[in-house]
């Protein structure tokens, strides 16, 4: 039957799938076939002559905030400022002493992968001027 | 123990374990993490279309709007606006109400029988309000993950997360979206197993989206705060996918994996399943037309030319007859 095969309200019904094949493919047009790859941090030339982290590098990676945050609790609540790498080095528990010594190219470093996975951490809400800091 | 959701619980354990195995064991990324996830999309596109395209050559046979109140008829009866609408921007307005705050859901009421005996009709909103909160922290999650698939991340995206992450617990912050999702399908969950009648309806296909789309929220929480992966590099596949480079960027972990097969089964799963009320909404007869059958007639569209003989036909035929025994004629 040549009846059935008939779209009722095809106006309207075509106007919704093809809203919705629009919005679906928004992130498709929104970089438009362009490779965005994951940015290149720079490493200043401390943090070079360092060779590595306080931890490896893919644990800071992942587990660097995780790091910040225990820091915050162990400073500002237990007043213990040494933290024992898995190395058996010691640290001073400071973001802006330890880390942004070498890592002192915020702009480069920090906001490069922050800015590109939209991360906007609240660290920076009091560190971001500390004499340490230099671009 | 119940069949049915054992049957599902057990379906989304073995696709845990497919992904697992197939990333951790046989170094199946490219399979994983772009082969499926293309396809899956490509089923969920095409599918989609097909359902509603299906539903929109059904015809109507009768205006069945669901008629909440009195319908428009004469000027000094008061007609209900929005419960019975008769034009088409009521209609608009009744569909937005129901798709954004699901107005029948708030209609739901709970029968008891009590001594008597007596019927009584209670309101029943938990199942309206457990609802709201799954499919409105759903939206806010999915919107959220834009930022892996846009570069630049809008500001919208960024605005959202802001919102979500408002009260800045731990680092990573968590999420109120993701909680409330978490939450919301586990209580959809409960329902469906406590309460007696609707464990009687509910079959395996309702829980399978459930324990889906809770290993989804699920794996994705522990992704963000406790089995960290790489974000950036998480991001890096997800533009290689949208932007039609591909890329398997190395060390992200399996969890990251397991997490986007899952989403690629919800996707592929999506246009045989219940879950196609996303389209259906906006289809259903009861929900998308006027209440207006006292101003407008409505021709059932599977009307086909019927052979008629009406009564004066017949009297044409047999008046020489009908005559001849005497039955009365209109016509001599």
């Amino acid at each position: 039957m040549s009846e059935e095969k008939k779209i009722y309200d095809k106006g309207k019904v075509l106007t919704g799938l093809i809203l919705f094949v629009v919005i679906l493919a928004f992130p498709f047009l929104y970089n438009s076939g362009k490779a965005a790859p994951a940015p290149d941090r720079i490493l200043t030339e401390k943090a070079k002559a360092a060779k590595e982290c306080i931890e490896p590098k893919a644990f800071m990676k992942s587990e660097h905030m995780q790091i910040l945050n225990d820091w915050r609790g162990s400073v500002v609540r237990d007043g213990k400022r040494i933290y024992v790498s898995s190395s058996d080095k010691e640290f001073d528990m400071s973001l802006s002493n330890t880390c942004l010594d070498c890592h002192s190219n915020k702009a480069d470093f920090c906001d490069k992968c922050h800015n590109y996975a939209s991360v906007n951490p609240y660290c920076w809400d009091c560190h971001i001027d500390k004499p340490k800091e230099n671009k | 123990m119940n069949v049915k959701y054992m049957f599902s619980l057990i379906a989304v354990i073995v696709l845990f374990l497919l992904a697992y195995v197939g990333v951790e064991a046989a170094g199946l990324q490219i399979l994983f993490g772009i082969v499926i996830p293309y396809v899956a999309l490509l089923v969920f596109v095409i599918g989609f279309i097909n359902r509603v395209i299906g539903w929109a050559r059904s015809p109507v046979p009768f205006r069945i709007p669901s008629t909440c109140g009195q319908q428009k008829s004469l000027p000094w009866i008061k007609s209900e606006e929005l419960d019975n609408p008769h034009t088409t921007m009521g209609v608009i307005a009744r569909m937005f109400l129901e798709i954004v705050f699901f107005r029948s859901l708030f209609r739901n009421t709970k029968a008891t029988l009590s001594d008597g005996p007596k019927i009584s009709f209670n309101l029943e909103k938990w199942l309206w309000l457990g609802a709201l909160a799954f499919h409105w922290s759903f939206l806010t999650v999915i919107v959220r993950h834009l930022r892996f698939f846009a570069e630049p991340v809008p500001f919208w995206v960024q605005l959202l997360e802001k919102v979500d992450g408002f009260f800045q617990i731990g680092v990573p912050g968590i999420f109120i979206s993701g909680i409330v999702l978490l939450a919301a399908v586990f209580y959809l969950f409960l329902r469906r197993v406590i309460i007696p009648q609707v464990n009687y309806i509910s079959l395996s296909q309702d829980f399978f989206p459930l324990f889906l789309i809770f290993g989804i929220a699920f794996s994705g929480i522990l992704m963000r705060h406790f089995a960290k992966v790489d974000v950036t590099g998480a991001k890096e596949l997800a533009m290689g996918l949208v932007s039609f480079h591909p890329i398997i960027p190395p060390g992200i972990g399996v969890i990251f994996y397991v997490h986007i097969f899952f989403v690629s089964v919800l996707l592929a799963y999506f246009p045989f399943s219940k879950l196609m009320h996303l389209g259906g909404i906006f289809m259903s007869p009861t929900r998308n037309l006027p209440g207006n059958t006292r101003a407008v007639r409505h021709i059932n569209p599977w009307n086909y030319p019927v052979h008629t003989h009406t009564y004066e036909e017949y009297e044409e035929e047999f008046r020489g007859k009908m005559i001849e025994a005497g039955l009365p004629v209109e016509k001599e």
